[in-house]
């Protein structure tokens, strides 16, 4: 052994099992806005998330105990669970977690090698593969036409039969019925005025999204993450929908619309924080974060998916290395 | 109030420094042996100038500095030179070295010693003075003493002095100025007149208000004492420059380039000592901490073997591991039969409990903690990732050699990456690298000139021929 | 359809030219490429590369004549420089030419030794010093430990000993690591 003989540090596993803890309130929300099906979804999703993992930690020959208790695969497959439509077929979630665990982080070298967010590729993957059945989202409760219970979820996740039409149960999300509505060249006053939205996004989602908030100040308090990114990542949303609507109200929602709505919270505070994926410098996490904020925008507004945070971390997961390279500060005595 | 600085970085591990200041320091009884080793300072080995079975007085010479950048070596008590032989000394390598073993007589008998009034002696025989009493840095680094007061071209501004002392368990340099103020503002005042500097600084972190108050009443106003912030490695001589004056050393350079030179509390003390009475540095502090009955700061003599140290201290039962150095940036000894030398201001003997192990290293999650907690502003885990895979090259792009191996990366990494241990390797790796560059350079050079010289002998070979064959030829005639 | 491929070529076109303008640009010149090849070899001059020396073999490898894996001196790291030198794969030592072998150096025995000098002729660096008929002794810190000085001697009494480790020349290893991270 040697020095430093001493340690004061979160473990790894202590780390991710804040961040999971930081979920929760966000999962409450869920369940109480949109019913209990998330809740089979992220239990589906963990289980594939840890079976995959310890069969690629075999594969590769690493020691399995140590890495599973890391919680990391966890952590990428509540991520994964909560991005996508909480109510999807069975197969959904487990081929988007299996290609998160399998390709996006074992195939490029494990824990801590990997250059994409792997819940991110999972998202996209699935968005790109299965288009349908990745907008068919639950409608709030409140909003549907027919109730839900958890026998129905559980019948309709493995056997895609339902008592009613699918429809009855579903909705587009806010962001989604957003640009359809504003293909129908229809002012966004007049869109805002549906059933669907809330006081500042949609009905429910605007609470889950407060929930996103609170759990991510818990984690900024924790020191599990810095101020960094989740700041840039809002402001500059902000600024850029604000300065939009500010142009033109009728064909740009306001800017608390876009924090409240679609994944700006859960991006700002739980996937663009991902430290293995992200830059490590103070700077290179503003630039890094603005970026997402601008690309994430920019697909909302002129792009043909209805949300853009997916898109966008893995754009900017992209250019990480060279962020890295061009922020590093001056080295102690070195400041110009 | 001064205006003080500050520096990114670093981390508050616990203290641990109450338990050996409850009592003021001891002298242990005088040991059977002396083992002492021959290279304690940075630079040259001293050269013995004893032989076996001599009888050597108490401050002796019996090694002498070799080359310029060495120090001298004395006998710490009267008594006889057992051996001049490779003994274990203490040294991460746990490898041996030369070593002077002396039985002590137990008379305490001195040389004659020869006090120097320093106001009316020049500089250079000050230092030449320093270099024969064999003073060197005693905060750990070990450097010959004279170097350092050897003031360059530039004027010297402010003369530091470092009594912040911020590794966890150690406490000889706070017991010193508590004990022995007047001792450090004499030594002080030695140096400032050797370097003609402007002005003393003492800065002492802020959780000594004993030797804060000690120093504070002993200094007058020949120098300012300043309390600086608490935090590891305050005390690190770069970070310590930088609190008190705000001027950033950058690594290569010296501070004395920037109008600023820095010494230990213990080196001034002995400087004086060594002006003062002549006598040269033959013990010193040394905190005995850990999994200790009674931990406390002791003045053993150079050469004291740990063990018997730890045995004054109340040795707890269990196994027998000790650290040298403090627990941020100290070392495990081979084992505690080992000499006692200038560099050890501690010895934490170690227990499971105060030192649990960390659990297995996993990879790197590149969470930025490192970078934080960095006060020398580096990218621990960009260094890392190098030093692992061997790319030397990049890591001292990314600065390896600015990296002061204070630990703080380690401390906080949540993946318990031993990142200092990478570092250590890596630097000397490129230092192994260096001299094997630098031996192929010489065997160029002296094969090249043989070469020529077999050239130049055939060359020469075939003109004596040649003039031989010309003159036969002419006698033909 | 078009204009992706217009763009496609131009991009090429531009790549192209830039990496031919490098290579013009900074493309080493023989002999200095020489100079650089000599500076990483380790200068033991030991000859198993199947060249009198180093500069030899350095010579070889600028023009093409010899691979970059034939000095077993100077190791995988020396094989890993020039590679990087010269803009080449890097390969394994050629076992052909030697294994390495850890850093030794001569040794006399000067009991033995009858001063017959062949020795000394056979040192490509001039590390063993003595006279005719007198007994020789090596110059540790020059040898190189190429070992062309033992089979010269007619009574066999130089041994080559292996460089011990000692407190200047011990060296942090490397922190082993657990399989957890193999990669
Ligand atoms: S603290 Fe450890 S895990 Fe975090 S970036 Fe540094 S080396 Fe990597
Ligand atoms: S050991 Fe080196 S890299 Fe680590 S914190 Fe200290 S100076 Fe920085
Ligand atoms: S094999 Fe010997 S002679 Fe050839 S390059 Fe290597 S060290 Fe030089
Ligand atoms: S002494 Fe022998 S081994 Fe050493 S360099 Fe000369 S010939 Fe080579």
């Amino acid at each position: 052994m040697n020095s430093p003989y001493l340690a004061k540090t979160p473990s790894v596993t202590e780390i991710m099992a804040k961040v999971l803890l930081a979920l929760i309130p966000a999962i409450a929300a869920l369940v109480w806005f949109f019913g209990p099906a998330i809740l089979v979804s992220l239990c589906l999703a963990s289980a594939t998330a840890l079976l995959c993992e310890a069969a690629m930690l075999k594969l590769r020959k690493r020691p399995v105990t140590p890495f599973l208790m890391d919680g990391s695969a966890l952590l990428t497959a509540w991520l994964l669970a909560l991005s996508i439509p909480p109510m999807g077929p069975w197969w959904l979630i487990v081929t988007g977690t299996a290609f998160a665990i399998v390709i996006a982080k074992h195939l490029y070298g494990g824990l801590g090698s990997n250059p994409f967010n792997p819940a991110m590729v999972g998202y996209a993957v699935l968005i790109i593969s299965f288009p349908v059945q990745m907008t068919q989202w639950l409608a709030p409760a409140s909003l549907a036409q027919a109730h839900l219970d958890f026998s129905t979820i559980l019948h309709y996740m493995f056997s895609g039969s339902l008592p009613s039409p699918l429809d009855a149960y579903t909705s587009a999300t806010p962001l989604d019925t957003l640009k359809t509505q504003l293909h129908l060249a229809k002012p966004i006053t007049e869109i805002m005025t549906l059933p669907i939205y809330g006081k500042m996004g949609g009905v429910g989602s605007e609470w889950v999204a407060a929930a996103y908030l609170l759990g991510g100040l818990y984690l900024l308090q924790q020191k599990i993450i810095t101020w960094h990114v989740p700041f840039a990542f809002v402001a500059t949303i902000f600024v850029f929908s604000g300065i939009f609507n500010l142009y033109d109200p009728a064909l740009h929602a306001g800017p608390f619309f876009e924090l409240a709505g679609g994944a700006t919270m859960i991006g700002a505070f739980f996937i663009l924080t991902d430290p293995v994926t992200g830059p490590t410098t103070p700077r290179g996490k503003l630039i890094f974060a603005s970026g997402a904020g601008f690309l994430t925008w920019i697909i909302r507004t002129y792009g043909g998916y209805p949300d853009g945070v997916a898109f966008a971390v893995l754009l900017m997961n992209i250019c990480v290395p060279l962020i890295d390279a061009y922020t590093q500060p001056p080295v102690f005595g070195k400041k110009k | 109030m001064r205006k003080l600085y500050h520096f990114n970085g670093g981390v508050h591990p616990p203290q641990h420094k109450s338990e050996s200041t409850r009592h003021p320091i001891i002298k242990p009884p005088l040991p059977e042996k002396l083992v002492i080793p021959l290279h304690q300072h940075i630079g040259n080995t001293a050269k013995p100038v004893v032989s076996k079975g001599e009888r050597v007085l108490k401050g002796q010479k019996i090694g002498r500095a070799e080359g310029y950048v060495s120090s001298a070596i004395h006998a710490p008590t009267s008594g006889t030179i057992l051996s001049i032989e490779q003994e274990p000394v203490p040294h991460p390598s746990g490898l041996r070295d030369l070593c002077i073993s002396l039985e002590p007589d137990g008379m305490e008998e001195w040389i004659e010693l020869q006090p120097v009034d320093y106001l009316n002696t020049d500089p250079s025989t000050l230092r030449n003075r320093l270099r024969d009493a064999g003073v060197v840095g005693l905060g750990g680094a070990v450097f010959p003493s004279f170097i350092k007061l050897n003031p360059s071209n530039r004027k010297i501004r402010t003369l530091v002095l470092n009594g912040a002392e911020c590794e966890p368990y150690i406490t000889c340099d706070d017991m010193l100025m508590r004990q022995r103020a007047a001792e450090i503002v004499e030594g002080a005042k030695i140096m400032r007149h050797m370097l003609q500097a402007d002005e003393i600084l003492l800065g002492i972190e802020d959780n000594k208000p004993e030797a804060i108050a000690a120093m504070k009443a002993a200094s007058g106003d020949e120098m300012e004492v300043v309390a600086v912030p608490t935090i590891y490695p305050g005390g690190g001589a770069k970070q310590l420059i930088r609190v008190l004056t705000g001027i950033e050393v950058p690594a290569g350079e010296r501070s004395t380039d920037l109008g600023v030179q820095c010494f230990n509390v213990a080196t001034a003390a002995s400087v004086y000592r060594a002006v003062r009475y002549g006598e040269p540095l033959i013990s010193r502090i040394v905190t005995i901490a850990g999994n200790v009955a009674n931990p406390g700061n002791y003045e053993a003599l150079i050469g004291t073997m740990i063990d018997h140290l730890i045995l004054q201290a109340g040795k707890n039962e269990e196994e027998n591991v000790a650290i040298m150095g403090g627990p941020m940036m100290g070392f495990d000894l081979p084992s505690v039969r080992v000499p006692l030398v200038k560099a050890t201001n501690c010895i934490i003997v170690k227990s499971e409990k105060l030192f649990p192990k960390r659990p297995a290293p996993m990879p790197c999650i590149r969470c930025g903690r490192c970078a934080e907690s960095c006060p020398a502003d580096l990218q621990p885990q960009e260094l890392y990732w190098f030093s692992k895979a061997g790319n030397f090259g990049k890591a001292q792009e990314y600065a390896l050699f600015d990296c002061i191996e204070c630990g703080c990366c380690s401390y906080v990494c949540p993946s318990s990456i031993p990142l200092v241990q990478f570092y250590r390797y890596a630097k000397s790796e490129i230092w192994a690298q260096e001299r094997e560059k630098k031996a192929s350079d010489l065997a160029r050079i002296r094969h090249d000139f043989r070469i020529e010289r077999i050239e130049r002998e055939k060359r020469e070979k075939a003109e004596r021929l040649a003039q031989k064959s010309a003159k036969a030829g002419s006698e033909q005639e | 359809m078009l204009d992706a491929i217009l763009v496609m070529s131009g991009l090429a076109l531009f790549l192209g030219s830039v990496l031919g303008y490098a290579s013009i640009r900074f493309h080493v010149q023989g002999n200095a490429l020489v100079e650089k090849i000599d500076a990483i070899l380790p200068q033991t001059q030991c000859a198993q590369c199947g060249f009198p020396g180093c500069r030899p073999y350095a010579e070889a490898i600028a023009e093409g004549r010899a691979d970059i894996n034939q000095c077993p001196p100077g190791g995988e790291a020396n094989i890993h420089k020039l590679a990087d030198l010269l803009g080449v794969e890097f390969k394994p030592l050629n076992a052909e030419h030697g294994e390495p072998k850890p850093k030794s150096l001569a040794f006399i025995d000067e009991s033995t030794c009858i001063g017959c000098t062949l020795c000394i002729q056979a040192c490509p660096v001039d590390a063993i010093s003595g006279a005719p008929k007198q007994m020789h002794t090596i110059i540790a810190s020059e040898c190189t430990g190429c070992e062309l000085c033992v089979a010269p001697c007619p009574v066999d009494c130089i041994s080559m000993v292996p460089v011990a480790e000692n407190i200047s020349n011990w060296k942090w290893k490397r922190p082993s690591y657990l399989e957890q991270d193999a990669a």
